[in-house]
């Protein structure tokens, strides 16, 4: 371009330059952007502005989480994560479970086994109160594999109990040591009464939480700094019921607990009722684990990320 | 770029992480499982579960006994359910009536007994819950001899700390399976020597003629086919060092409370 004005009209430098930025705004077709000058120009758009307002959000960030819960959650994503899948593991070397106390083999409540068909091929067959699934490449054979949970869901992923239970028993004492720390701290700084307990208006306010959950409408501004009332539940029946339950049933499997706290065995209905309940709850981990990363997610996963790495929350207002 | 475009980019990103996050730290946790330093640090867990548990377990406190009703109808025999050697299918033959249980090594008088006098010795009958490492249970009834009542005779010098069992079975590749307690575990109650399951003289399956109950632990401590009792003050002189054929071989822990 610049050549062609120089040819056109052979003026000095200063012309040139004027000429230059003159043409170059008349060439553009859609000028995407203004130049920011004072007047003329922006007049009309000024007009504009002035008669339809943009909000403007006021952003307010807000100290969420303190420093010994984070550190609690983050190890617990870890923690967890071995216990489930080295848990898988151990399954695995028997994969059934019952009631009561015995392992009666006609009567599984559950069971995940490889199934040769008539006509030679394997098939998983996962059993549930005599109900039976078809569940081939997930469960009871999968990679040509007779096993029950699939290579890459146990720890290790080959089939070695015995290191499964190394790594589950190591970690266990990990989160119970967590757990205890956190509940210490929950307790005494109150956190547990004040943020995760609900009130009584949280509870009365459950239907509509239920009903915004459902078409994943989220609290936001004000709202949004406290915890709604179903994560409150979620978080009291996962820390409350499930984490202390995951734990008890999981010594009632111990030969030796069972001599020192006979009334675990009563209490769960026996060693193999214990090792269900055990399955179950450390599914209801999975349960939980799966919505809470979703809502993570869904409300907002970086500003989220960030509360619970540094603390610091942000909320945006409607101006 | 329009926001649905963004939040399509960042869902990949998400995905992609995730995905590639969870298989390398499983490869890093099959890589951990194969090193040397940390299966030794896992391994760490035993000691303290083994303290934890004896210090909140009465010594004496009895592992749950339950009636006739609960027995299970099929025992299942799990490991070896038959030496299969010569010698053990010699004393089959002649129905166990030249075997003999030694207690020796750290005892002020070896002894020796044949299953004839064994069986002679006050006995002990309990219906107890069976638990094995892989999550099954079974239930049965179990007579033998009280086996503090046989050391107390052989009398312990004072540092013997553990009593290794030797057993007839002997795997593929010629090592004979073998197990062992803590001392103080022998003089518990329910620490029997047992000749009879639900009343019957033991089959082969399930140990014949003579197998130890030690019921607070796991299955693969009740050790079977038991020849001879020896004390000892450290096992690390003994086969591989870990105090039993399944610690040795395959890495299960030595304290099976769990």
């Amino acid at each position: 371009m610049a050549p062609l004005i120089h040819e056109g009209t052979g003026t000095g430098q200063g012309q040139e330059n004027e000429q230059v930025s003159e043409l170059a705004m008349r060439s553009e077709p859609f000028p995407l952007e203004e130049p920011s000058v004072p007047n003329g120009l922006t007049g009309s758009q000024g007009d504009v502005l002035a008669a339809r307002p943009v909000p403007v959000p006021v952003v307010e960030r807000v100290y969420r989480h303190r420093l010994p819960v984070r550190i609690s959650h983050w190890l617990n994503v870890p923690i967890l994560i071995i216990l489930i899948m080295s848990g898988l593991q151990i399954f695995n070397a028997h994969p059934a479970l019952y009631w009561d106390d015995r392992s009666d083999r006609e009567h599984p409540f559950l069971s995940i086994r490889p199934v040769k068909t008539e006509s030679g091929e394997m098939r998983g067959i996962t059993t549930i109160l005599g109900y039976k699934f078809d569940t081939t490449g997930v469960l009871g054979y999968s990679d040509g594999k007779r096993r029950a949970f699939p290579a890459w869901a146990t720890i290790p992923s080959a089939k070695v109990l015995a290191m499964g239970r190394q790594w589950h028993l190591f970690f266990a004492w990990l989160l119970v040591i967590n757990g205890l720390f956190f509940t210490a701290y929950a307790l005494i700084s109150r956190h547990a009464t004040r943020d995760l307990a609900p009130t009584g208006k949280d509870l009365r306010g459950i239907g509509k939480a239920v009903k915004d959950h459902l078409v994943l409408r989220h609290p936001k501004g004000e709202e949004a700094k406290r915890y709604n009332v179903l994560q409150k539940l979620a978080y009291v029946v996962i820390l409350g019921v499930v984490a202390p339950l995951i734990v008890l049933t999981g010594l009632t499997m111990s030969p030796t607990i069972d001599t020192a706290f006979p009334w675990l065995l009563t209490l769960f209905g026996g060693r193999q009722a214990a090792r269900t309940i055990h399955f179950i709850a450390c599914f209801t981990f999975v349960g939980f684990i799966v919505i809470h990363v979703v809502e993570v997610i869904l409300t907002g996963f970086f500003n989220n990320i960030r509360s619970m790495v540094t603390g610091w929350f942000v909320i945006k207002h409607e101006a | 770029m329009i926001p649905h475009e963004r939040a399509m980019e960042r869902r990949q990103f998400l995905k992609g992480t995730l995905g590639a996050a969870s298989l390398v730290a499983l490869a890093g946790c099959d890589n951990l499982s194969q090193s040397s330093w940390f299966p030794s640090l896992l391994s760490q867990t035993e000691k303290v579960t083994d303290r934890v548990q004896r210090a909140i377990t009465p010594a004496n406190a009895l592992a749950k006994e339950y009636g006739e009703a609960d027995i299970s109808k099929v025992f299942p025999a799990n490991g070896n359910t038959d030496p299969g050697t010569e010698a053990y299918a010699g004393h089959v033959a002649k129905n166990f009536s030249e075997w003999t249980v030694v207690v020796g090594g750290m005892v002020q008088t070896p002894m020796s007994w044949s299953l004839a006098a064994l069986k002679e010795l006050p006995a002990r009958t309990q219906i107890t819950r069976h638990d094995c490492v892989e999550g099954w249970s079974a239930i049965g009834k179990w007579t033998g001899i009280p086996l503090g009542d046989l050391l107390r005779q052989a009398t312990p010098l004072p540092n013997a700390k553990f009593a290794v069992f030797h057993c007839a079975d002997v795997d593929e590749e010629g090592v004979s399976y073998y197990e062992s307690i803590a001392l103080v575990d022998c003089y518990h109650p329910q620490t029997i020597l047992a000749y009879e399951l639900n009343g019957k003289p033991l089959d082969v399956p399930h140990g014949a003629p003579i197998r130890l109950r030690f019921e607070r632990q796991l299955g693969y401590k009740q050790a079977k086919y038991v020849t001879k009792i020896e004390l000892v003050e450290t096992l690390s002189g003994i086969a591989g060092g870990k105090g039993g054929y399944w610690e040795d071989d395959q890495g299960y822990e030595w304290y099976a409370g769990i």
